[in-house]
């Protein structure tokens, strides 16, 4: 009987060694330790042995059975594993594979060079008016001090829809339609960005729509070495910490002393190079004191509140800023070039 | 203006500086220097030679075998095919050796035989424009007149080592128009002293009264009118040094007399015209108004007809001059004109402006009359010619000027406090600093404690109220030295206004979404201003639009974005997704009415991931589904509905029209597969909303909504309806029916085909029902369901799908 055992935890330890499947080894459980199984067989034909060696026989049966379901134990957590691992092996896929593109558009880059421009003067304190592409004369011409026969003005530039109304040249008729509003009252701080358009026949550096932002501050005691400041951390802003900015006297008719403001080049860092025609400046934009009579025409004292204004064209800051060769390309839209507008 | 540095030296202590400093100097000081120009161009090796031989080339009719002297031993022959060339002449001969523009290089070379060791050069072949070349040296080379000698740098004598300034002059700075100007504006910029031509007239015993009287009928039309008289001249070409500043001012070398009066004009800015005497037709000048339909053929030849609005010289009885403007055929200097009759006036600068306008003339003499002259000037500049005509063509200068007006006008006076300076720029600039820049700008003052009181010269026009002076003072100091501050004055919050935080709101859903933004032209053809025919018929139109293309506003985004499609689509770009936002523009009263709307055009894949096969098609739901997303950010989703719409250039099958509330507020759809073919697109869809609406919908604030405390009960049901029927009425029909404990109502599945009748289509709906006070009962779930139930097979005749 004890050989019998003996043979029997052989058989079943060597059948559980062989098993390579759990079914095999459930299979070996219910022959070996199942209830018709050979060792419960032996158990049941225990009754017949000695009083002396019952529980020997006992004792032995149940270390057999142990071994043979620890055995069975062990096996089946190996499978278990192998079974993880043959699965996730299964389940590898090639990293390298593109991922599922996220459907995204992107703004337009004038709109980029807008909104930049915008919150940096957002920052500064200064809000944002905008007004009707369509002005009267009064507004985009006279209110600006640019009388009906002033010789800065000639209505070859313009397109006008009826004597008193066209399209307007600049952003700048804002400025007098924020002031009227104001009855005198100040400060006046605003940007006016905005769609202008003149009689240009469009060709790589002319456009007969484009953009303008203008800048307007009126208060006391606004000088002209607050404009500078302003326009110098603007130019940090958008062309880098290094620039530095310089202002021309100019011209314009309704600011007086009127300038223009150039910033060393960012593509020579002010050297000379092609960007900068070889003089290491950049034209950007113009600018200078509110005149007196536009003050005085939007109803604020010149005695009491001084102002500066500027205007700048998105488009040329974009081409700048990115290098972009041809002003037609914003208003083709191809998506190619759209597109590369798609980070920061 | 074309500044010759060779001339202004003339006026002003150059030394020390080059054409570059010097041109970055003025252009800090605020007038920009847009070019310095080198006049010789890179030419080197050509000296003045003297013919000495000069025979036809024995096997070539057009040749000539020439023996000239160029300063070395032994004369070099040269071959020179000008048709003009002649022994005796004085020449510039470009050496072997010689470079000229263009990098051209002169070797010893044959010709038919010949040896030729260098070439007689014409002006254009050493760099001269041809329109700056005289009649006689047009078409050969250029013959020296005077005395000079062989192998000298003959571009000395041509002024070709001169260099030139070219100016960019903003309209205020009339004033540096002329020399003299910017010999003024130059001694201020490099604090130089400046010294001005001073004419010495001798003039005739004869008094100009026998010859000729003024009458200037209107003297607000004409302030000052000059004439003087100059007999016994003789018409010829002016010296080399006359020559050379003209060319170097870009003005094209006549005769003489017509040289003397370009030359003043340069010189002094005063526009002169010199007429024939004997040609004027009366013994009287009379500035007057032309007669409405009057008319006179100018110098160029060609008749001009004028107006009332135009002032005119005449001879008493006929027009010989529009003022300013361009002299008549009739009365002009030629070969054989001996006397000079010669006007320096004053005349009103609108007038100016306005015949040569009219008349499409513009010439020297009318810009610098419509930016305005100094008045204090004109008779200095007649003296000046008077002089040059006497010393060049010879004659006599009768006495006196026949004149009407005042010759002078006073200084005018302007304040400025140093205070109010540094308040404006905020500097810190002194007193004495102040005074100093007035003298370099050679204004008198007075000073008292801080306030000047400044004589503006008549040269000046630009300056008349205190902050032209403090420009002036600025740009002297230097904005260089103005320092960068932030403003001082009560700080104010910068936001955004509502509209424009939703409209940034509009763009980055637009995006987030997948659609590029547009930014296409207001202007349009009459044929793309409208696509819907809600549009507005009437159209905002231009006075003059430069084409038919760019004629009119437009009411409507769409056209050009399916112009944007069509580019695109043209360079195998063929998944389109844009948008725009941007103004229309309807009729109106004074202005017309702008409109900000959203449009946008979508075509081709909508969605692609190649290797997992997947491809989504762009359709009428991918549209709707951008548009219902904007209505849940602006918090309109229950309001913004759809409902079928026909447009004659959308799809009749698949349009919808846009509703807020019961506004209409666009449209959405496919564009007619025939406008499709028409432009060559494929399946396209499109989309318009004014974004005013949307954006400006009053809606509640954002509130908090409790989360769910009880389970809620989700029934399925599948309802057979005809296929006619639209899912958004079955819909809103169950809600009604549901009544409040109906919360939400989903269709997940519309079927047709097997298993169902023909022209039949099964709607499959989850509709989920929940308490918000308590568990909900069987019962209650059953009531509300079976209500539901009801209610479509009542209206539809609607059979639960098995
Ligand atoms: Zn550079």
């Amino acid at each position: 009987m004890q050989e019998r055992l003996q043979a029997l935890k052989e058989e079943a330890l060597s059948e559980i060694q062989q098993a390579s499947s759990m079914k095999e080894v459930q299979d070996i459980k219910v022959k070996f330790l199942g209830k018709k199984g050979p060792i419960t067989e032996i158990s049941k034909g225990m009754g017949k042995l000695s009083k002396e060696e019952r529980p020997k026989m006992g004792q032995l049966v149940n270390e057999i059975r142990t071994a043979i379901s620890d055995q069975l134990e062990e096996k089946i957590a190996r499978l278990e594993k192998a079974a993880v691992e043959e699965r996730l092996k299964e389940e590898t896929i090639d990293v390298s594979l593109p991922g599922r593109p996220v459907k995204r558009g992107n703004h337009h880059p004038l709109t980029r060079v807008i909104e930049e421009i915008e919150d940096l003067f957002l920052g500064m304190g200064f809000s944002i008016a905008e007004g009707p592409e369509v002005e009267t004369d009064y507004y985009n011409f006279e209110a600006l001090n640019l009388p009906k026969d002033h010789p800065a003005r000639d209505m070859q530039d313009s397109f006008y829809i009826t004597e008193e109304t066209l399209l307007r040249t600049h952003t700048s008729p804002m400025q007098a339609r924020t002031m009227e509003k104001l009855n005198g009252e100040g400060p006046v701080k605003i940007i006016v960005p905005g769609k202008v358009y003149r009689r240009d026949t469009d060709d790589a550096t002319h456009s007969h729509q484009f953009m303008q932002i203008e800048g307007l501050m009126v208060g006391e005691n606004v000088r002209m070495s607050d404009l500078k400041g302003v326009l110098q951390s603007f130019a940090k802003k958008m062309f880098g910490e290094e620039r530095e900015i310089r202002l021309r006297p100019s011209f314009f008719p309704f600011t007086e002393p009127s300038v223009e403001m150039d910033i060393s080049c960012f593509n020579c860092g002010g050297n000379g190079c092609s960007v900068c025609k070889g003089t290491g400046w950049i034209e950007i934009l113009g600018g200078g004191m509110v005149h007196p009579n536009v003050l005085r025409m939007s109803g604020f004292d010149p005695e009491k509140v001084t102002g500066f204004a500027f205007g700048m064209g998105p488009e040329r800051i974009a081409m700048l800023k990115y290098g972009i060769d041809d002003i037609r390309h914003f208003y083709t839209n191809d998506s190619r070039f759209i597109k590369q507008f798609n980070s920061l | 203006m074309l500044v010759s540095m060779n001339w202004l030296q003339q006026y002003v202590d150059l030394d020390s500086y080059s054409a570059d400093e010097l041109a970055d100097l003025i252009t800090k000081g605020g007038i920009e220097v847009e070019t310095v120009e080198q006049l010789n161009k890179g030419i080197s090796g050509v000296v003045i030679g003297h013919v000495l031989e000069c025979q036809q080339h024995p096997d070539a009719d057009k040749l000539n075998i020439c023996k000239v002297e160029i300063g070395e031993e032994e004369p070099v022959q040269i071959i020179c095919g000008a048709p003009n060339i002649a022994q005796g002449q004085y020449v510039a001969v470009a050496k072997v050796g010689a470079v000229l523009p263009g990098n051209f290089k002169i070797k010893k070379a044959k010709l038919r035989g010949e040896a030729s060791h260098g070439m007689i050069c014409s002006l254009q072949e050493l760099g001269i424009e041809s329109k700056l070349v005289s009649k006689e040296y047009a078409d050969g080379i250029f013959v020296f007149s005077e005395d000079v000698t062989p192998g000298e740098d003959a571009l000395e004598y041509l002024n070709l080592h001169d260099e030139v300034l070219e100016l960019g002059l903003t309209p205020n700075r009339a004033d540096a128009m002329n020399m003299i100007g910017v010999a003024y504006e130059v001694g201020a910029v490099l604090n130089r002293s400046i010294e001005l031509p001073s004419p010495e007239l001798v003039r005739s015993d004869e008094g100009v009264e026998g010859y000729v009287s003024v009458r200037v009928e209107n003297e607000e039309d004409n302030p000052y009118y000059g004439a003087t008289v100059i007999k016994d001249v003789t018409i010829k070409p002016s010296p080399q040094w006359l020559v050379n500043r003209l060319v170097s001012a870009g003005i094209r070398p006549i005769n003489n007399v017509v040289d003397i009066t370009n030359y003043v004009l340069l010189e002094y800015g005063q526009p002169l015209h010199a007429f024939d005497y004997d040609r004027f037709g009366s013994k009287e000048v009379v500035i007057r108004r032309a007669i409405e339909g009057e008319k006179m053929v100018t110098l160029d030849d060609v008749e001009r007809t004028l107006s009332s609005e135009h002032l005119v010289i005449t001879n008493g009885s006929k027009p010989v001059a529009v003022a300013g403007v361009m002299g008549g055929a009739d009365s002009e200097v030629q070969e054989d004109t001996t006397t000079i009759l010669l006007e320096a006036a004053y005349f009103n600068s609108k007038l100016v402006r306005k015949a040569s306008k009219d008349l499409g003339l513009r010439s020297d003499s009318s810009a610098r009359f419509e930016k305005g002259i100094d008045r204090n000037r004109v008779v200095g500049a007649s003296e000046r010619a008077a002089q040059l005509i006497q010393e060049i063509a010879g004659g006599t200068v009768l006495k006196g000027i026949a004149e009407q007006g005042d010759r002078t006008i006073e200084a005018l006076d302007v304040s400025i406090e140093v205070n109010r300076i540094n308040q404006v720029l905020g500097t810190e600039i002194t007193e004495t600093e102040v005074a100093a820049i007035f003298e370099r700008l050679q204004f008198s003052y007075q000073n008292f404690g801080g306030t000047f009181t400044v004589q503006v010269p008549p040269r000046r026009p630009d300056i008349t109220i205190s902050e032209d002076l403090i420009e002036e003072v600025g740009r002297l100091y230097g904005y260089d030295n103005v320092p960068a501050t932030l403003p001082v004055t009560e700080s104010t919050p910068g936001q955004l206004s509502e509209y424009q935080v939703k409209r940034r709101h509009v763009r980055r859903t637009l995006e987030g979404a997948g659609l590029y933004q547009t930014v296409t032209y207001s202007l349009t053809s009459p044929s793309k201003r409208h696509f819907f025919s809600s549009d507005s018929v009437e159209s905002v139109r231009l006075a003059m639009p430069m084409s038919e293309e760019r004629s009119e506003l437009r009411t409507s985004l769409i056209p050009h974005l399916l112009e944007v499609a069509q580019y695109n689509r043209n360079r195998q770009l063929e998944n389109i997704a844009f948008y725009e936002t941007a103004s229309v523009f309807l009729p109106g009263d004074e202005l017309p009415v702008e409109q900000e709307h959203l449009a946008g055009v979508v075509s081709g894949l909508w969605q692609e991931h190649l290797w997992q096969k997947e491809k989504k098609a762009a359709d009428f739901f991918v549209v709707k589904g951008i548009l219902e997303e904007l209505a849940v950010e602006f918090g309109v989703e229950e309001r913004l509905t759809f409902a079928r719409a026909e447009e004659p250039k959308l799809h009749p099958g698949r349009t919808a029209a846009v509703y807020l509330d019961d506004e209409l507020i666009g449209y959405i759809g496919q564009l007619h597969p025939e406008v499709e073919k028409e432009l060559d697109l494929s399946e396209t869809y499109v989309f318009e909303i004014n974004l005013e609406k949307l954006l400006q919908a009053d809606v509640a604030h954002l509130k908090y909504k409790k989360l769910p405390r009880f389970p809620s009960v989700t029934r399925d049901v599948a309802l057979v309806v005809s296929e006619s029927l639209e899912a958004g009425e079955v819909k809103r029909v169950i809600k009604e029916a549901g009544g409040s404990k109906l919360v939400e109502i989903q269709l997940f599945d519309v079927y047709q085909g097997e298993h169902l009748e023909e022209g039949q289509k099964s709607l499959a709906f989850s509709l989920r029902y929940y308490n918000p006070e308590q568990t909900l009962t069987e019962e209650e779930v059953k009531k509300a369901h079976d209500r539901v139930l009801k209610a479509v097979e009542e209206q539809f005749g609607a059979a639960l799908r098995q």
